[in-house]
């Protein structure tokens, strides 16, 4: 409730703090993790650090193209299910075929964005509930084209997207290809947001899809791009999941929600307005050095749930309770 | 979430248009199967329990999303609820009610956990329940192991027993339903939840206490959620904890709803409406079980009828939906 003045200087600065905050946990989490491993700091061990938080990097990413513009996308988690069973089942050990398919799964990827995208603008249905359809949806699909079993095989040169380490690299040591993926995807989505003028109507739409259709902004075509994106992201995450993991039939599950949380905990706004690839990056790289960080500590798995419970609600109320304290 | 308010047909309610669709559905798939005994009183008995576990939550998460809020952590407290109540019992009908106590007590205090943090912390309640559900998961399956248990044979009644042919189970669902449509219709409680999710300045503005009655809509929720709990650990005779997950309670809870013409953005709905929604997965469900679809395919159907259920009234929503 503040008045009109004194909009322009507080509209900048919550995102600056919110990019910080995501940072700042990151760095304390790596810290704690450095403590217990000294070796993590060693170049190798931090790029193999990145190359197993590549496929939840990039699903951030591609979700907080969606979060940024008000919606969800609950249909992550089962795209990239199916393009792990796809990807074996259309390849079938022939490594020829590798290139043909992975075109094959991003036109699936497109298609599935695609329609959340136009059934949330053309027919009202909510993003949440749209994408669970879809989600349901595809799961199903690539449960029942799969006969609900991994099968066939993937062969070596599309596993090594996934893993594939170059040896030997000067100054690093170490250079995982997924690394050079996730750095590929990541500057990709960032000029999306702040080099294009794509970024400035997402978040207008976010922030109110009456005003930007007002001022012009083609509503419709931000959410759907966003929608396109958001698949195309969990399409890149499921080739490289497929590679490092090998196929199995929940590779993807509970990938949307981690998603969703790798945002929020970077300091992006749901519901739209506010936020920046940073809060995405940071947020689902403090998200994966939770999970190393409690591996290492040895707690049961099913307790990581529990932390990364609280560590949403901390980081969300911390950001309530700085932006309540400015205003 | 600021959808703008979809009117329902005039003169046909979404409930009826849904609910008869859906038995028209079951009826006539039955008949083209030639499985005409599921059409008598036992068959549509069978149908009706379908909808027990998951209309209980249903009605508890009407509450919620009419106050404008939302409520992920159902499937994981329905799992607690069933654990607890089998480890409290451990099969001895003595300790039946110190059982159901606990559970609700267990529903309670989530209830108010989710409600302070979405109505006193500000904190946006998918969040804040994805958090609260993501704990009591992660609590459950690492302590299952200590939990173990089952219910009393006498607390199975309430899933297997029934009076005059008609199930408990049935009759606590409908005892519900009608306390919570009173509730809502009648009741200025009931008043306040719909002030509150359909404009929560103008509520606050009007004296209302909106907090509070955020808070109460999610203790509602939870007690709804643990009284499906308890269902299923009489179905079940024992809890374990993914019976909540593998339900997939949450997602479906808010989709009933929403088919059922309650408003995401809150202040728009009822219960009759969620009712309806129930009743559709319920004779979608049994009619996929006589045609014989595979597990996977029905999910493929599943995904689509929530899209096209809602699709059909929100389409003529003006402005945008996020």
């Amino acid at each position: 409730m503040t008045t009109v003045p004194q909009t322009s200087p507080s509209r900048h600065r919550p995102a600056r703090i919110a990019v910080n905050a995501g940072l700042v946990i990151f760095i304390a989490l790596y810290a704690a993790i450095a403590f217990l491993q000294p070796n993590y700091l060693e170049p190798g061990l931090f790029m193999n650090f990145l190359r197993r938080a590549a496929p939840l990097v990039i699903l951030a990413c591609g979700q907080l193209y969606v979060i940024l513009t008000g919606g969800f996308d609950l249909s992550m988690g089962a795209v990239a299910t199916l393009v792990v069973l796809a990807a074996s089942i259309l390849i079938n050990g022939d490594p020829d075929a590798t290139w043909a398919v992975i075109g094959a799964l991003y036109t699936m990827g497109i298609a599935v964005g695609l329609v959340n995208g136009l059934v949330i603008t053309f027919l009202k249905v909510p993003s949440i509930i749209t994408t669970l359809g879809t989600m349901l949806l595809v799961n199903g699909l690539a449960l029942a084209w799969s006969g609900g079993a991994a099968r066939g095989d993937l062969p070596d040169n599309f596993r090594n997207l996934g893993r594939l380490v170059w040896r030997d690299v000067p100054l690093i040591g170490t250079l995982p290809l997924a690394a050079l993926v996730l750095a590929a995807f990541v500057a990709l989505a960032w000029f999306g947001l702040s080099g294009t003028v794509y970024g400035k109507r997402a978040l207008a739409v976010g922030d109110n899809p009456r005003a930007a259709e007002l001022a012009g902004t083609p509503v419709a075509a931000t959410r759907i791009l966003a929608f396109v994106v958001s698949a195309v992201s969990a399409v890149t995450a499921g080739i490289l999941l497929g590679g490092f993991s090998g196929v199995s039939v929940n590779a993807g599950e509970g990938l949307e929600l981690q998603a969703i949380a790798a945002c929020v905990i970077g300091g992006a706004q749901l519901l739209g307005g506010r936020g920046s690839i940073w809060s995405a990056v940071f947020g689902a790289l403090s998200l994966f050095a939770l999970f190393t960080l409690l591996n290492l500590l040895g707690l049961p798995q099913a307790l990581r749930d529990s932390i990364q419970g609280l560590i949403l609600i901390a980081a969300v109320g911390a950001t309530v309770w700085r932006t309540r304290r400015r205003t | 979430m600021t959808a703008d308010i979809v009117k329902p047909k005039p003169g046909v309610p979404v409930a009826v248009l849904l609910a008869g669709l859906s038995i028209g559905f079951f009826v006539v798939v039955a008949l083209a199967t030639g499985e005409t005994a599921q059409l008598s009183g036992q068959g549509v008995t069978g149908l009706l329990q379908r909808m027990v576990a998951l209309g209980l939550v249903a009605i508890g998460q009407t509450f919620v999303i009419l106050v404008g809020s939302i409520d992920l952590s159902v499937a994981a407290l329905i799992s607690a609820v069933a654990v607890l109540a089998s480890h409290v019992m451990q099969g001895d009908p003595a300790m039946m009610l110190p059982a159901i106590l606990v559970c609700l007590g267990l529903c309670v205090a989530v209830g108010f956990v989710n409600g302070a943090l979405v109505a006193y912390g500000g904190i946006n309640p998918l969040i804040a329940t994805l958090g609260t559900g993501l704990i009591i998961q992660g609590v459950l399956a690492a302590s299952f192991g200590a939990l173990q248990g089952s219910v009393a044979r006498e607390f199975q009644i309430i899933a297997y027993g029934g009076v005059l042919g008609v199930p408990y189970s049935l009759l606590l669902l409908a005892t519900l339903s009608l306390c919570a449509a009173f509730v809502l219709d009648r009741t200025l409680f009931g008043a306040r939840i719909y002030a509150v999710g359909g404009n929560p300045d103008g509520a606050r503005l009007a004296g209302i206490r909106t907090e509070r009655v955020i808070l109460s809509a999610h203790m509602v929720a939870s007690l709804f959620a643990g009284a499906a709990g308890l269902y299923l650990a009489a179905r079940l005779q024992s809890g374990t904890p993914w019976i909540g997950r593998d339900g997939i309670y949450d997602l479906e809870s808010i989709a009933v709803t929403v088919i059922g013409g309650t408003i995401l953005a809150g202040g728009k709905g009822g219960v009759a409406g969620t009712l309806a929604g129930v009743l559709l997965f319920a004779s979608l469900d049994a009619g996929f079980n006589m045609l014989g679809i595979d597990a996977f395919l029905k999910q493929v159907l599943r995904g689509t009828i929530v899209i096209a259920a809602v699709a059909v009234h929100a389409v003529r929503a003006k402005g945008h939906v996020a």
